[in-house]
């Protein structure tokens, strides 16, 4: 694609940002029972605001509410779209991708917000546009263009229950050996593992039981972190441990943005998190967003399987 | 030339561990285990320990050892090289660090597991477990990989305590770029930057953006040390080494001593500071330009505070009041660190250090320096010195 080219193409799929892909559509079905008593079983949400009429009818809102995240549920085509989609402008717009050798397609992410909630009865109407379409990016997966685009969700009275982002990369398939392309699927890669030796091994295993635990001096009752063979404080080497509770207190915390590491999650925030038994352990704040976490921020840990071959502390906003 | 060593140094204590094909513990283990054993039959106690001796061969760092029998100040460490050679070799360190008082007391010690752990005769066929290893082993996993997030950490913290903000980080950055701009062999030679580039350069780790972090370069810097009677007779005006130290501080970790009480600090600079000024008869206000390790921009700031040229949260003011610029309180980084010009870890600023007591620095012209300061790596076992005219 010539230089020419490609900005007649771009100028052709950035004049769709701001387009309508659904006017305001009230859902075929209201807000019902039976569609929320399936949708939180397959889920496993047992909260009984969703489905116990009882419980429901004695707390603060009286009646049974949607799980939020049902939002988008309602308006959905159903058994319909085995048999096509009506045209719209997101279809035009993958169509105009597909034919420039943007064929690929991956959903990257979702991202809701919710602002009133439904009950039984009540109809949820949905309207959709293309918010926003990036510059063009290399990926992983090849040269292609990330889309977004906006649901707004209302009730039958016009006020806003909530908003659907859904981020979407058209891209060009790099072409793979096939064995290549196999052997890339099976080596999903992890982190950079802890050595395990004398001092440190048993910490660690105890990670992998779930636990936290802190070394402590036999003799003085001195807690230590990082574990070390003698006490600093009376030279003894008889230890034994505690098991952490987890209640901590961030110290001092960062971003890790640049650069990014395979086998890491994106931006992972770093802290230094005293514990409430008085030594520092560093992990990951996780449940939150970089902007929300401040130095002085209780938090509570759980040890968690991170990847499919670490297990961690992560500690969360309490 | 006689060496003045005779009877300034003593051994006074000698300990062993057992000695078996499987000891069942850690190198460090044993190390610690040999130390305390030679500190008993001395009568004396981790805190008497300022200095440790050993192979470069050996696994057990310094400050590993030092935490973990309980030692406090360190101010010395040496280590001899080529294997068994080292034996006396450590011995020799020792001896040199007390007989000239960088150290009052140091124990030279060698501790392996040659039998159960690595083997000589395994060649370099097998890994090797090091406390160095297990130490990163407690940040890798979580992603906390760099140089960079490690520095984040602590600045995240210093800023929080002392309410100095990126105007003194840009400060920092922006007056060592405007150094660089001047020196032709600097790699941003006629680049400089604005505020706006500054603020909307690339998040590194939060808070440190692009420019507050130094290059990565190829090159090397080189000074050459002799004596003042053979300096005399040389091309080059002398600068003589007033002063020179190394320390670490209790509870020293590489690049993460997240475990001291307040860890937003570098007790070990404010000891490389107090030694060297003691060693040289000066204090800060003595020292007319700097030399200041710049790997971020914000360590240029705690080193500011640690050799005393402000109080501890002022140097943020200290530099926005100009203090690093051509004609400020103290010119700093002359050349335009590392930051700007190269980064040679450091040896680039020994050269500029040089260069401002000569007379010869690019960016201060005709100006009168008799006292330079130059320092090391922070967040480390450190160290700094300050270099004078030769008398
Ligand atoms: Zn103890």
């Amino acid at each position: 694609m010539t230089a020419e080219d490609q900005k007649a193409f771009e100028d052709e799929i950035y004049a769709f940002v701001g387009r309508e892909v659904c006017p305001p559509t009230p859902a075929r079905d209201d807000v019902n029972n039976a569609m929320i008593r399936q949708w939180t079983e397959i889920i496993g949400d047992t909260n009984p605001a969703y489905t116990d009429a009882a419980w429901a009818a004695g707390s603060a809102r009286g009646k049974t509410i949607a799980p939020p995240a049902m939002m988008y549920v309602w308006g959905q085509e159903g058994f319909k779209v085995t048999t096509g989609r009506p045209a719209d402008a997101q279809a035009d717009l993958v169509n105009l991708f597909n034919k420039h050798g943007y064929t690929g397609v991956l959903g990257t992410n979702v991202r809701q917000e919710y602002f009133r909630e439904v009950s039984p009865g009540d109809n949820v109407v949905m309207t959709m546009t293309i918010d926003n379409i990036s510059e063009r990016k290399t990926t992983g997966r090849g040269p292609g263009y990330f889309f977004e685009t906006l649901a707004t969700f209302t009730n039958q009275h016009g006020e806003k229950i909530g908003t659907q982002r859904f981020k979407v990369l058209k891209f060009i398939p790099q072409e793979q050996p096939a064995t290549a392309a196999s052997e890339q699927a099976l080596k999903v890669p992890t982190r950079i593992a802890s050595v395990r030796g004398h001092d440190n091994g048993w910490w660690w295993n105890a990670v992998d039981d779930g636990k936290v635990l802190i070394q402590r001096c036999k003799d003085c009752q001195t807690l230590r972190h990082p574990p070390r063979p003698m006490c600093g404080h009376c030279q003894s080497m008889e230890w034994d441990s505690i098991e952490s509770t987890l209640d901590g207190e961030v110290l001092s915390y960062t971003c890790v943005r640049y650069p990014a590491v395979p086998g890491y999650p994106k931006d992972p925030i770093c802290a230094v998190i005293g514990l409430g038994e008085g030594t520092n352990l560093v992990a990951n704040v996780v449940g939150c967003e970089y902007s929300d976490v401040f130095i002085g921020m209780k938090v509570k840990g759980k040890v968690e399987r991170v990847d499919e071959k670490t297990i961690l502390p992560q500690f969360y906003p309490l | 030339m006689v060496a003045n060593v005779k009877d300034k140094a003593v051994i006074v204590g000698v300990g062993n561990t057992k000695f078996s094909k499987d000891s069942g513990v850690s190198e460090l283990s044993l190390a610690a285990q040999a130390v305390k054993a030679a500190l008993d039959d001395a009568g004396l106690k981790p805190t008497d320990l300022d200095g440790f001796a050993t192979f470069t061969m050996d696994a057990n760092d310094e400050i590993e050892v030092a935490r973990t029998l309980g030692c406090g100040d360190l101010t010395f460490w040496g280590r001899s090289h080529y294997g068994g050679g080292a034996a006396t070799g450590s011995l020799h360190q020792a001896v040199m660090a007390v007989s000239t008082g960088m150290a009052e007391c140091v124990a030279v010690f060698r501790a392996l597991n040659g039998r159960s752990g690595h083997r000589f005769s395994a060649g370099v066929s097998e890994g090797v477990m090091t406390a160095d290893i297990i130490h990163w082993g407690w940040y890798m996993p979580y992603g906390l990989l760099t140089p960079a997030s490690w520095v984040a950490m602590f600045t995240q913290r210093w800023m929080h305590l002392t309410g100095v903000t990126k105007d003194a980080l840009f400060e920092v950055a922006h007056t060592t770029r405007n150094y660089a701009v001047n020196n032709p062999n600097a790699f941003f030679y006629q680049r400089p930057f604005d505020r706006a580039e500054y603020d909307a350069a690339r998040m590194i780790c939060d808070p440190l953006q692009l420019f507050d972090c130094c290059q990565e370069s190829d090159g090397a810097s080189c000074v050459i040390v002799t004596t003042p009677e053979r300096a005399r007779d040389l091309r080059q005006p002398g600068v003589s080494v007033r002063g020179v130290a190394q320390a670490a501080a209790p509870d020293q970790e590489q690049m993460t001593s997240f475990y001291r009480k307040e860890f937003a600090a570098i007790p070990e600079m404010e000891i490389a500071a107090k030694n060297c000024y003691a060693m040289s008869g000066l204090k800060a206000d003595d020292i007319d330009a700097a030399v200041i390790y710049d790997a971020f921009s914000p360590i240029v700031l705690w080193q500011m505070e640690a050799w005393g040229f402000c109080g501890f949260g002022e140097s943020g003011d200290f530099v926005l009041d100009g203090a690093m610029r051509p004609d400020g309180r103290l010119p700093t980084n002359t050349h335009g660190g590392q930051l700007s010009e190269a980064y040679i870890h450091g040896v680039n600023g020994i050269v500029e250090a040089t260069k401002l007591v000569r007379g010869t620095s690019l960016n201060q012209p005709n100006k009168t320096v008799n006292n330079a300061l130059v320092t090391s790596g922070v967040g480390i076992p450190t160290g700094g010195a300050i270099l004078g005219k030769m008398h």
